[in-house]
C-alpha cells in the first residue's frame, strides 16, 4: 500500500507551487511535512489526497496510476488545521458519517464509533453537538472521523496549530501511540521543527515547493543535505557563518581564526559557510577545543524556561539557545564558546560538505 | 453604575495633588456625581421617549386601517373616532363567503409560494457555484445579476404580456410566478451565496473525502447548514412577490387576479366601501407578519446580503 509521487509539479496562474517532487511513503509509516509557511505543505497533501490535480506527473497507490480518481473513490481520511466537523450532526454522527456511507451494518458502526472515541477520550460527548465543544474536543472529533474508518492514507494538516500549548503535547503523544498498531501511511504537516522532532518518523522538509531532503527524522536533523534544511531544522535556525578553510586553520573574520582540528582537515581550502547550532554555543567553555568569541548582546528572548540570547560581533550575528532565564542587558559584552568540532560545514551552493564526527556516527 | 463612574475621578483628582484635601475632594464629589446620574437619567428618559414617539407615528396608520376595518361606512364618513362605536365584523365577513375576494388570496399566495420555491430552486445551485468555483466572468455575472434589479419591473411589462399571450400562458399562476423570478433570482442569489460563503470550503471538502456524492452532500449536510439563509431568502422572495402589484395585475384576468387587484373593486360608481377596503388591507398584512416572525433573528443578515 506504497503511494508515490513521480515528478509532480502544481502551477497556479502561473505560480509554481510544488515543484518535480518525487517520494515515496510506506505503508505503516509515519511521515512529517515540514517547511514553513507557503513552502507548499498544504498543496502538497492536497495533491496526494486528490483534492487538487497535479499539472505535470503522476501519483500512484499500490502500483496503481490514481492521477485523475477523485477523493471520494480513495480511500482517504484528512484532518485540517481548522477543526472541521459537520455542525449539524452530533459527534455520534459525525464519527459515523464515513461508516455509514460505506454501507457498514448498524452494530459495527456504533462499535467502531464508541471504540474510537473512547481512544480519543470523547466518549462522554457523543450526543452533542460539536459546536458544543471545546476546541481539542473539536479537533479530536475531527480525528476521530477521520480514524474510524481503515483508511489507506491519513492526513494531517497542522492539526495541532490552533490548540493551546498544554494540549498540543497531549495530543501530540496520543497521535503516535494512535498509529503504532495502524499500517496506514500517515502524513503530518508541521511548520516547527520541534514538533517533527517530538514525532520521529521520517520527515521530509519542503521549501518553496521543492522536497529539499526526505529521510529519518534524526538523519535529516543531524545530516541535513543543505544549508536551507539545516536552518528549517532547527529551532532558533541554525546560526550560518562565512568563512575561509586554508592549509591550517579556519578564518572567519581578520580577527577570529582557529587551527584546524582533525575533524575539519578533510575541508579543501577556500570559502565555506559555516553552520553551528543555537544551542551548541555555550557561555563557558565544554571541551579545550572551544573557541572564545567576545561578542555584544543584541537581545535575550525569553521563551518559557529558555533563553534565546542574540549576540553580534564586528562580523556576524549568533543566536545562543540556552537553558534557563538568562538577563543580559542591550550593548553588554560577554564571551561566548564556540565548539569547533560541533561545525558543519557547507560549500558556496549551499551543499552539505562537512558534518561534526559525532553527528555522522549516529 | 454610578459608583464605577465615579471611582475613576477621585484617582484622578488625588493624581492631580489634592490628595491632601481629602475632605474638600469628597465635599465635591457629591454634586459631581449627581449631576452625571440625572444627565444619564435624562438621556434615557429622552431616548425612550423618542423610540416611543417614533413608534406611534410608525404604528398610526395600521392602527387606523384596523380601527376603520371594524367600522361601518356611515361611521367612517361621519367623523373623527378613535374606537369604532358600532363595533361591526360584517367587513370580514364578506370578504371570507365572497369567493372573488377570498380566491384574490388564495391566489396571491400561490403564485408567492410559486415564486419562492422556483426562485430557491434556481439560486441554491447558482450560489454554491458562484461561492465555490472560478469561472471565466464570474465577477461580472455575479454584478450583472444585481444590476437586474435596477430596472423597475414596468420596464419588463410589455415583453412579458406579449409573451405569455402569444404563449397562453397569460392568466396563469405560473405566469406571475417567473415573472417575479427576474427580480428574486438575483436577489436570491445574492443572499444565498454570503452565507454559502461563511460555510468553510474544507467542510465541502471532509464530505467528499467521507465519501458524501455531491447531491448527497448538497442535501444532507450544505442545505441544513444554511437554513436560516434559505429562511431568509425565501422571506426576501416572498416579500417582493407579495407586494409586487404591477406586474401580477397586468399579467392576470380573472383564474389568477391577485388580492391587490381585486381590492381595486371597492372602487364603484356607488362610491368607495372603505370599511371593506380597510379589511381587506389588514388581511393582507397578516401573511407578511407571520412569515417575519419565523426569520425575526436572521432578517439583519438578510439585508446585508448575508455579508456579516
Amino acid at each position: 500500500m506504497s503511494l508515490t509521487l513521480q515528478n509532480v509539479s502544481r502551477v497556479v496562474e502561473g505560480e509554481t507551487w510544488i515543484d518535480d517532487v518525487n517520494l515515496t511513503l510506506e505503508p505503516g509509516s509515519f511521515n512529517v511535512l515540514l517547511g514553513r509557511t507557503l513552502s507548499g505543505k498544504t498543496t502538497l497533501m492536497r495533491l496526494m489526497a486528490g483534492l487538487d490535480r497535479p499539472t505535470t506527473g503522476k501519483i500512484i497507490m499500490n502500483g496503481v496510476d490514481v492521477t485523475g480518481v477523485a477523493v471520494r473513490e480513495r480511500n482517504i481520511s484528512m484532518v485540517y488545521q481548522q477543526f472541521i466537523n459537520y455542525p449539524n450532526l452530533s459527534v455520534y454522527e459525525n464519527i459515523a458519517s464515513p461508516l455509514r456511507l460505506a454501507k457498514m451494518d448498524e452494530a459495527e458502526v456504533d462499535r467502531r464509533v464508541r471504540e474510537t472515541a473512547e481512544m480519543l477520550r470523547i466518549d462522554p460527548f457523543l450526543d452533542r453537538l460539536p459546536l458544543q465543544l471545546s476546541g481539542g474536543q473539536q479537533q479530536r472529533t475531527a480525528m476521530a472521523r477521520a480514524l474510524v474508518k481503515d483508511s489507506q492514507i491519513i492526513l494531517f494538516d497542522e492539526p495541532l496549530v490552533n490548540l493551546d500549548y498544554k494540549l498540543r503535547e497531549e495530543l501530540r503523544q496520543e497521535l503516535r501511540a494512535l498509529f503504532k498498531a495502524r499500517n496506514c501511511i500517515a502524513i503530518y504537516a508541521t511548520t516547527e521543527p520541534n514538533e517533527a522532532l517530538a514525532l520521529g518518523g521520517n520527515t521530509a522538509v519542503l521549501n518553496e515547493g521543492r522536497l529539499l531532503q526526505m529521510g529519518p527524522t534524526a538523519e535529516v536533523y543531524h545530516q541535513p543535505k543543505d544549508i536551507i534544511t539545516a536552518e528549517m531544522f532547527s529551532e532558533p535556525p541554525i546560526n550560518v557563518v562565512p568563512g575561509r578553510v586554508n592549509e591550517e586553520e579556519v578564518t572567519f573574520d581578520d580577527t577570529v581564526h582557529f587551527r584546524l582540528n582533525n575533524d575539519l582537515r578533510r575541508l579543501t581550502p577556500g570559502e565555506y559557510q559555516f553552520g553551528v547550532r543555537a544551542s551548541h554555543i555555550g557561555l563557558v567553555p565544554h571541551s579545550d577545543d572551544d573557541l572564545e568569541l567576545p561578542v555584544r548582546v543584541d537581545l535575550a528572548e525569553i521563551s518559557g524556561s529558555e533563553t534565546f540570547l542574540h549576540v553580534h560581533n564586528p562580523h556576524f550575528d549568533l543566536v545562543l539557545h540556552l537553558s534557563g532565564v538568562h538577563a543580559y542587558q542591550v550593548d553588554e559584552e560577554i564571551k561566548v564558546y564556540f565548539p569547533t568540532h560541533k561545525l558543519y560545514a557547507f560549500d558556496d551552493q549551499g551543499k552539505m560538505v562537512h558534518s561534526p564526527a559525532r553527528m555522522r556516527e549516529q | 453604575m454610578t459608583q464605577s463612574s465615579t471611582t475613576p475621578m477621585t484617582h484622578e483628582k488625588t493624581s492631580q495633588g489634592r490628595a491632601s484635601q481629602n475632605t474638600k475632594v469628597t465635599k465635591e464629589q457629591a454634586p459631581v456625581y449627581s449631576r452625571a446620574d440625572r444627565k444619564a437619567r435624562n438621556a434615557n428618559l429622552r431616548g425612550r421617549f423618542g423610540l416611543a414617539l417614533y413608534v406611534v407615528l410608525l404604528l398610526l396608520p395600521i392602527y387606523w386601517l384596523v380601527n376603520m376595518s371594524f367600522k361601518t361606512n356611515t361611521e367612517i364618513l361621519s367623523g373623527l373616532s378613535f374606537f369604532p362605536a358600532d363595533f361591526t365584523l360584517e367587513n370580514y365577513a364578506k370578504i371570507f363567503s365572497d369567493s372573488t375576494w377570498y380566491m384574490g388570496y388564495v391566489n396571491s399566495i400561490f403564485y408567492v409560494s410559486m415564486n419562492m420555491v422556483i426562485s430557491l430552486l434556481v439560486a441554491l445551485p447558482a450560489a454554491y457555484a458562484f461561492s465555490r468555483y472560478k469561472f471565466i466572468g464570474d465577477k461580472h455575472m455575479f454584478f450583472w445579476l444585481l444590476s437586474n434589479r435596477m430596472a423597475p419591473p414596468a420596464v419588463f411589462l410589455l415583453p412579458f404580456f406579449q409573451l405569455y399571450s402569444s404563449v397562453g400562458l397569460f392568466d396563469t399562476h405560473i405566469a406571475v410566478a417567473l415573472a417575479h423570478c427576474i427580480f428574486t433570482v438575483p436577489l436570491a442569489v445574492w443572499i444565498l451565496e454570503g452565507f454559502m460563503s461563511g460555510v468553510p470550503r474544507e467542510i465541502d471538502e471532509t464530505a467528499y473525502i467521507d465519501g458524501y456524492s455531491f447531491p448527497k452532500f448538497f442535501v444532507r449536510i450544505f442545505i441544513p447548514l444554511i437554513r436560516s439563509g434559505i429562511g431568509v431568502t425565501a422571506f426576501f422572495c416572498f416579500m417582493f412577490s407579495w407586494v409586487e402589484l404591477l406586474l401580477a395585475r397586468t399579467l392576470t384576468s380573472v383564474e389568477a387576479k391577485p388580492i391587490a387587484a381585486i381590492m381595486t373593486r371597492t372602487v364603484s360608481a356607488s362610491g368607495m366601501d372603505w370599511g371593506l377596503l380597510a379589511a381587506a388591507g389588514v388581511l393582507t398584512i397578516i401573511p407578511g407578519m407571520l412569515v417575519i416572525y419565523f426569520v425575526r433573528n436572521h432578517v439583519a443578515k438578510g439585508f446585508a446580503l448575508g455579508r456579516v
